[in-house]
């Protein structure tokens, strides 16, 4: 039995809902909400990669290519923010995160 | 069953297994740490579809660059751990319906929708996978990359200005102030009387240090 393409777009599947997961779970700490969102950018560029290998098309590395950068800016000001917010309220509890009454 | 298949297995095996740690775990560092295995396993899967340059650069960026900027944080942060596990895992029943249904549905749909995919298509790769992909990056996306390099320099401005902060009760030196000081700005010249009536002997022995003191 080889590898197919189904293969690895179950790897993205399963990561992805691995992470939805982790968002419903963490509701105490707003730093694994952004490692899950990494996560989830993970497995999005698995599904990249692997259509890129099985197609034989370049341009999806490409994409992940510039989905890493993306990916790495949004990172730096999400800690960014949350060190701010840490530095506001001392905590980084999601449920306590309601000063916008939404 | 070759090795490349066992090898998917085994990376396959750790990167699920560290993902499920990663939002399970109560300790944030453990939780960063089993990120970067994540990350490290997935390189390898990349490895495996012949994507070398983006594995390499995964190991390199996330590995070395962005995980260490969430430990930064999260070391820095001293978050205090809640000790109640009853209200970490009462989300856990809906949580574990929706993620099992996300993800039958998504495997449902790409297995059914890409069958004829077993075998990977023969591209004319004469060049490296690194060559092949600075070629697309250079001529192709020339302008898309620059537009990538912006986003990496705002966020990097946006990162420091959020974060920098001045103190108030922080003495620190102007240096164009230092430079800009004038001789009068920082010596005053008092004009003290330079001679006075000599007193009795005893007292003008104990007068000498007051007059040091007053020049």
């Amino acid at each position: 039995m080889s590898l197919t393409l189904g293969h690895f777009l179950a790897v993205g599947a399963i990561l992805f809902a691995l992470s939805v997961v982790g968002i419903f779970l963490n509701r105490k700490n707003l730093i694994v909400l952004l490692m899950a969102i990494e996560l989830m950018l993970l497995a999005v560029n698995m599904n990249f990669v692997a259509f890129s290998h099985f197609l034989g098309d370049m341009h999806g590395q490409v994409f992940v290519f510039f989905i890493l950068t993306v990916a790495a800016a949004e990172s730096a000001i999400g800690l960014a923010i949350l060190v701010l917010l840490f530095r506001n309220r001392s905590s980084i509890s999601v449920e306590e995160l309601n000063a916008l009454k939404g | 069953m070759d090795y490349q298949t066992g090898f998917f297995y085994l990376f396959t095996a750790v990167l699920l297994f560290a993902a499920f740690r990663v939002v399970t775990s109560r300790n944030p560092v453990h939780a960063v740490l089993y990120l970067m295995l994540a990350f490290s396993q997935a390189s390898g899967l990349w490895l495996l579809l012949k994507a070398e340059f983006l594995g390499l650069t995964l190991v390199l960026v996330y590995l070395g660059a962005v995980m260490v900027l969430f430990l930064f944080v999260v070391m820095m942060l001293d978050i205090r751990l809640e000790g109640d596990r009853w209200s970490f895992w009462q989300h856990f029943p809906l949580a574990a319906v929706l993620g099992g249904l996300v993800a039958a549905e998504i495997i449902a749909v790409q297995w059914v929708g890409f069958p004829e995919l077993a075998t990977p298509a023969v591209a004319a790769a004469e060049v490296s996978n690194t060559k092949a992909l600075g070629i697309l990056l250079y001529t192709e996306y020339l302008y898309p990359i620059q537009v990538a390099a912006v986003i990496l320099l705002v966020a990097m401005v946006a990162a420091i200005a959020l974060t920098l902060r001045h103190r108030k009760d922080s003495k620190f030196i102007n240096a164009g102030d230092q430079v800009r000081v004038r001789a009068a700005d920082r010596l005053v010249v008092v004009p003290v009387a330079t001679t006075r009536k000599a007193e009795a002997a005893p007292a003008a022995d104990a007068a000498t240090p007051e007059e040091g003191q007053k020049a």
